[in-house]
C-alpha cells in the first residue's frame, strides 16, 4: 500500500503538487496529466527521489524520505530515457550491475541476466554493446534491468514516450503481464485503458481517480472541454 | 576514444584483468622511459601482434586511434620544428601507441571484471576514508557515458546545421552543456534508482 498524506510540493518558488491525498493499493494504477502537471514529481515521491516539502509518503509504511534505501529494495523505477539508466557498457553488464549489492555468485549472476534477457526478448544481445541498441531494445534492457532484482513494486515514468507504435506494444504488452504492482505515469491513454485505477492530475492536484475508462473520458473533456 | 568490450576468447580475453592493467602500466612506462625512434618501432610491434592475438582486424586496430588525428597533425610540426624527425616519431608514436594499448585492454576486458579489479586496487584508499568501489564505479562509468555524450555532440552539430548556424560556437557549446547537465541528472536519478547510494 503506498499512501500519500496532504502531499505538496514547490521547485523554488513554482508549486508543482498541492493537497494530494490517496492510497494506491490496485495492481494496475495509470497517472496521466498534461506535461508539467506534476505527475512525475508524484511518481518519483514514491522511492524517495522527490521528497515532499509538505505532507508524507508511506510505502509499506516506510517513509521514503528517510528510507530511501529499504523502500528502492522493493520499488523499482524505470525512467522514460533508457540512456541515462544504462550504465554499463554491454548489456549483459548492465543487467549484472543491478544485482551486484545482492553479493550472488557469478553463475546465479548469469542464470539471472540470462532468464531476464530471454523474458524480454533480447536473449541473442547478451555481450552487445548497449549504446548501439534501438531506443527499443534499450529500453527493454532498462526494464529487464529492473525487473532482475524482482521488485513488488515498479514505478514507470513515460516509459514509452520515445519508442515507436511497435516498441511501445512490446513495452505495453511486458508490463501487462509481470505480477508486481505497476503505477504507470503516461501520455499513452492507450495503455491504460483497462486498468484497475487511473489517476488525473491537473496543475498539481487530482482532478479525477476512477477505472481507466472514466479517468480516461475524464481527462479528454478536462481537454476539449 | 573510449573502447568497448568485444567479446571473443581469445589468449588476450582470458588474461586474467589485473594482469592486463599491470601490462599496460609496463608497456606505457618503458614506451616513456626509453623514448626513442627504435623502442616506438618495437612496441609498435607488440600492439600489433597484440591486436592479431586478440582477433582484431586492422580496421578495428586503427579506428581506436583515429580519433587522435587531429592531435597527430598538429604535434608532428610542432616536435619536427622543436627536436627534429627523432623526436617527432618519439613523442607522436608513444601517445598513439599508448592509446591503442589501452583500447586493447578495453577491448578485451569485461567492464565488470575491469570494475573488480580496480576495486582491488583502489583498496587502501579506505584509510583515506574513501570509498573504492564508488572511484572504481566512476572510472568505468565513464567508458559507458562517453559514447552517449559523443552522440548528443552528433545530435546538436545536426541541429546546429539545420538552423544555418554551422559556424556559431555558442550554438554548439550551449545546448552540449546544458544536454549534458541534463544527461548527468537524469544519470544521477537513475543511480539512485538503481540502489547505487544504499
Amino acid at each position: 500500500m503506498i499512501v500519500f498524506e496532504n502531499v505538496g510540493h514547490t521547485y523554488g518558488e513554482r508549486r508543482v503538487l498541492t493537497d494530494i491525498t490517496c492510497s494506491l493499493a490496485e495492481s494496475r494504477i495509470g497517472i496521466i496529466g498534461a506535461n508539467g502537471s506534476g505527475k512525475s514529481t508524484l511518481a518519483r515521491m514514491i522511492n524517495g527521489l522527490v521528497t515532499p516539502t509538505e505532507g508524507s509518503v508511506s510505502v509499506r509504511g516506510l517513509n521514503p524520505a528517510r528510507k530511501g534505501a529499504e523502500v528502492r529494495k522493493f520499488v523499482s523505477f524505470l525512467f522514460s530515457d533508457p540512456d541515462a539508466q544504462i550504465v554499463m557498457p554491454t548489456v549483459g553488464e548492465d543487467i549484472g550491475f543491478s544485482l551486484r549489492r545482492r553479493k550472488l555468485a557469478q553463475d546465479q549472476v548469469l542464470e539471472a541476466t540470462r532468464t531476464i534477457l530471454t523474458t524480454v526478448g533480447l536473449s541473442d544481445y547478451f555481450d552487445h554493446p548497449a549504446h548501439l541498441l534501438s531506443s527499443g531494445q534499450k529500453q527493454l534492457l532498462a526494464l529487464a534491468s529492473v525487473l532482475v532484482t524482482e521488485p513488488e513494486i515498479l514505478v514507470c515514468d513515460e516509459p514509452t514516450t520515445l519508442l515507436d507504435l511497435r516498441n511501445t506494444r512490446e513495452v505495453a504488452d511486458l508490463l501487462a503481464a509481470l505480477p508486481q504492482q505497476i503505477i504507470l505515469v503516461t501520455h499513452d491513454l492507450d495503455l491504460v485503458h483497462d486498468w484497475d485505477r487511473v489517476l488525473v492530475i491537473d496543475e498539481g492536484r487530482i482532478v479525477a481517480d476512477g477505472s481507466g475508462a472514466e479517468s480516461i473520458a475524464f481527462y479528454q473533456r478536462l481537454l476539449v472541454p | 576514444m573510449i573502447s568497448v568490450y568485444v567479446p571473443g576468447n581469445s589468449l588476450l580475453h582470458r588474461l586474467p584483468a589485473g594482469f592486463k592493467l599491470f601490462c599496460l602500466l609496463a608497456f606505457t612506462t618503458l614506451l616513456l622511459v626509453f623514448r626513442s625512434p627504435t623502442t616506438v618501432a618495437l612496441a609498435t610491434l607488440a600492439v600489433i601482434v597484440g591486436y592479431a592475438l586478440g582477433g582484431f582486424t586492422p580496421r578495428i586496430a586503427l579506428a581506436q586511434v583515429w580519433p587522435l588525428r587531429w592531435i597527430v597533425l598538429v604535434l608532428i610540426p610542432f616536435q619536427l620544428w622543436l627536436g627534429g624527425w627523432q623526436a617527432a616519431i618519439s613523442i607522436v608514436g608513444t601517445l598513439i601507441l599508448a592509446v591503442a594499448a589501452a583500447a586493447l585492454v578495453s577491448l578485451t576486458t569485461k567492464t565488470t571484471d575491469l570494475l573488480s579489479t580496480l576495486e582491488r586496487i583502489l583498496a587502501p584508499v579506505r584509510y583515506l576514508r574513501w570509498d573504492p568501489e564508488r572511484i572504481a564505479f566512476v572510472l568505468t562509468l565513464s567508458i559507458r557515458v562517453v559514447p552517449v555524450i559523443y552522440s548528443q555532440f552528433g545530435e546538436v552539430r545536426d541541429a546546429r546545421r539545420a538552423r544555418g548556424l554551422e559556424r556559431s560556437l555558442r550554438a554548439f557549446a550551449t545546448p552540449v552543456v546544458i544536454r549534458t547537465i541534463g544527461y548527468s541528472h537524469r544519470l544521477g536519478d537513475a543511480l539512485i534508482a538503481r540502489g547505487l547510494d544504499d
